[in-house]
């Protein structure tokens, strides 16, 4: 296995400017934390870090439709009808309209761009962008904390500028639908999510059967874990469904978003993974991302509600496997505890791993994981029936 | 909601005289399971299931192809008179005619003639969009007294906060009649600040409920 794997850490303080409003739970100071994490920790030098650029209106038009580009616009300055902001999705609880919103969802989505030329143009093996993968962002319409989708784009960028195969993996707690539904009848683009059941939790969809559109059947995949599912059974449906998804598409490049919000801390969502699983999740992506193309990878972020105590170390992980090809263990630094927890309103944990007992003891656990099983059996029967048959 | 908003207007229909053998090539070829039998005034005068057909139809074990059986008229065993609807009727009403007769079809008539379908399956399908499980949405229940005006209650904190209803379901609460539950679904990846709304009106949040896995 490849170790000190050249990379991008692609960074501007300026992510900080896609603020909401100053209770909004979407908030990318976690960036800058993780960023300082990793500096601390002497895993990140200035050499490593690219400044991304603004994508342009064109490389949002890969995506989104022109007229709701102009919406966005108009919301930046205040000139977006009440009936307009209905339609497009804007001014609401979720996505409410800030000055310049256009100006900083742009740049998240030139910051994905940015990681992408980076491992394309050979320039490094991988690539991390933890400013986007903004999944729930649709063609016409902002929803879910998300304006633009920079994953999305990047993919189609990829697509038309490249040509490669792109297998997208997401493991946000919510459902990747903005993704999905962009490659739905694309045979080019594979899209695998792993999240909580959409019974309760938003967006709702990201049923196992939701498999793709026409020439794209087969390669959508939508694994549905239950709320409280814990560690064990998270690990088994990722590792399962990415290493038989990877054998039967061959993607020339993946593309990871990386939410963090399965966490049981996490206040959005009801799952219950712990820092294991988010030292798992990187490792398994860049093993496969080796064994199968060449090492070409970008991970994105995505969600993570819990800014203080999960965030960071869950993204710092993703960054250490990129370049060592091994997880942070131990002690956080003290510096950075220091630090930041001036800021938290909660305690800051001391150390890379979570303590046992974090959560109470799930009395369900058994009945959860025969459930997720039976679940990861469903969603990939067809994928094994295919590989059977063409044997 | 009305018949004619779910019904499908582009029906296959067969005349009486025509053969049963014609009855089971458009079923198999339409994927559908249902034909109504109609004159040349396209008045319903019969219908047909596929389960009708097949019990006509010769046993898959004989080997017989052009069997005697399917050149019968169709009008041999179709069933009449047929329960028809009016375009003007209530869908609940299809439901309930589907619960208490146990067939999945019928055959929707404006002055006697035929201008629609409603199957089990359409009917599922609108079931589907009331409960608004098929757009963006996160689901919140809550168990409120049941007294008149709670629901304008609820709905206002929704209001105040500017998230889009996308459908609203009221359940009795297990076997007390004293409360309902109310269960929501509403356009917003971020249901806490209602929640709080809520339970600041003393409301109770019966999901999300957290307890659970809380410390």
């Amino acid at each position: 296995m490849t170790t000190n794997c050249h990379s991008a850490f692609v960074y501007s303080k300026d992510f900080e400017k896609y603020r909401f409003s100053a209770d909004h739970p979407f908030n990318q100071i976690r960036v800058a934390m993780t960023k300082d994490l990793l500096e601390m920790e002497n895993t990140l030098n200035q050499s490593q870090i690219l400044m991304p650029r603004k994508a342009t209106d064109e490389e949002l038009m890969l995506f989104h439709d022109p007229s709701y580009i102009d919406a966005v616009k108009r919301a930046s300055v205040d000139e977006l009808t009440d009936d307009d902001e209905l339609k497009y999705g804007l001014g609401t609880e979720d996505t409410p309209i800030f000055p310049n919103m256009h100006d900083a969802a742009s740049l998240l989505v030139g910051a994905t761009l940015t990681a992408v030329d980076s491992v394309l143009e050979g320039k490094s093996k991988h690539a991390l962008n933890l400013g986007g993968g903004l999944h729930h962002g649709f063609e016409r319409k902002a929803s879910g904390f998300c304006i633009y989708n920079d994953g999305a784009i990047a993919i189609k960028y990829i697509r038309e500028k490249y040509n490669l195969r792109v297998l997208y993996v997401d493991t946000d707690a919510h459902h990747g639908d903005g993704v999905q539904w962009a490659f739905y009848d694309d045979s080019e683009v594979c899209t695998l999510s792993i999240h909580e059941t959409g019974r309760y939790l938003f967006p709702g969809t990201g049923n196992t059967n939701e498999r793709g559109l026409k020439s794209g059947y087969g390669y959508s995949f939508n694994l549905p874990i239950d709320a409280f599912t814990e560690d064990e059974s998270f690990i088994d449906v990722y590792e399962s469904s990415f290493r038989e998804v990877m054998e039967y598409f061959k993607p020339d490049v993946i593309v990871t978003q990386n939410g963090a919000d399965a966490h049981c801390l996490d206040p959005l969502t009801h799952l219950s993974s712990t820092m294991k699983t988010f030292e798992y999740i990187p490792l398994l992506a860049h093993e496969l991302a080796h064994k199968y193309c060449n090492g070409k990878w970008i991970a994105l972020g995505g969600g993570g509600y819990d800014i203080w105590r999960v965030v960071p170390r869950a993204w710092a992980q993703i960054w250490n496997v990129m370049t060592t090809n091994s997880i942070f263990t131990g002690n956080l630094p003290m510096e950075w505890i220091s630090k930041w927890q001036t800021e938290a309103p909660v305690k800051l944990p001391d150390s890379w791993h979570d303590h046992e007992g974090i959560y109470k003891s799930i009395p369900r656990k058994a009945e959860i994981s025969e459930k997720n099983s039976k679940m990861l059996e469903k969603a990939l029967q067809f994928t094994r029936n295919k590989m059977k048959f063409s044997k | 909601m009305l018949v004619k908003e779910i019904m499908k207007t582009s029906v296959i229909t067969l005349s009486p005289e025509a053969p049963i053998s014609e009855a089971l090539k458009l079923l198999t070829d339409n994927h559908i399971r249902h034909l109504p039998i109609v004159d040349e005034d396209n008045r319903v005068i019969g219908i047909v299931s596929d389960r009708d057909v097949r019990d006509a139809s010769p046993s898959i074990f004989s080997k017989q192809v052009d069997s005697e059986e399917l050149k019968n008229p169709i009008k041999s065993i179709m069933t009449h008179p047929v329960v028809t609807v009016h375009p003007l009727d209530f869908v609940e009403e299809i439901a309930a005619i589907f619960y208490e007769e146990e067939f999945a079809c019928v055959p929707v008539v404006q002055n006697d003639r035929l201008v629609g379908i409603v199957t089990e399956k359409d009917m599922l399908y609108t079931l589907i969009q009331l409960t608004g499980t098929h757009v963006q949405s996160s689901q919140i229940e809550i168990k409120v007294p049941n007294k008149i005006g709670i629901l304008p209650e609820v709905t206002a904190i929704f209001g105040k906060r500017k998230v889009q209803i996308t459908s609203v379901l009221i359940y009795p609460y297990k076997t007390d009649s004293h409360f309902k539950v109310l269960v929501f679904r509403v356009q917003t990846m971020n249901p806490l600040p209602i929640i709080n709304d809520l339970k600041a009106e003393n409301f109770e949040v019966l999901w999300p409920n957290t307890s659970e896995s809380e410390l």
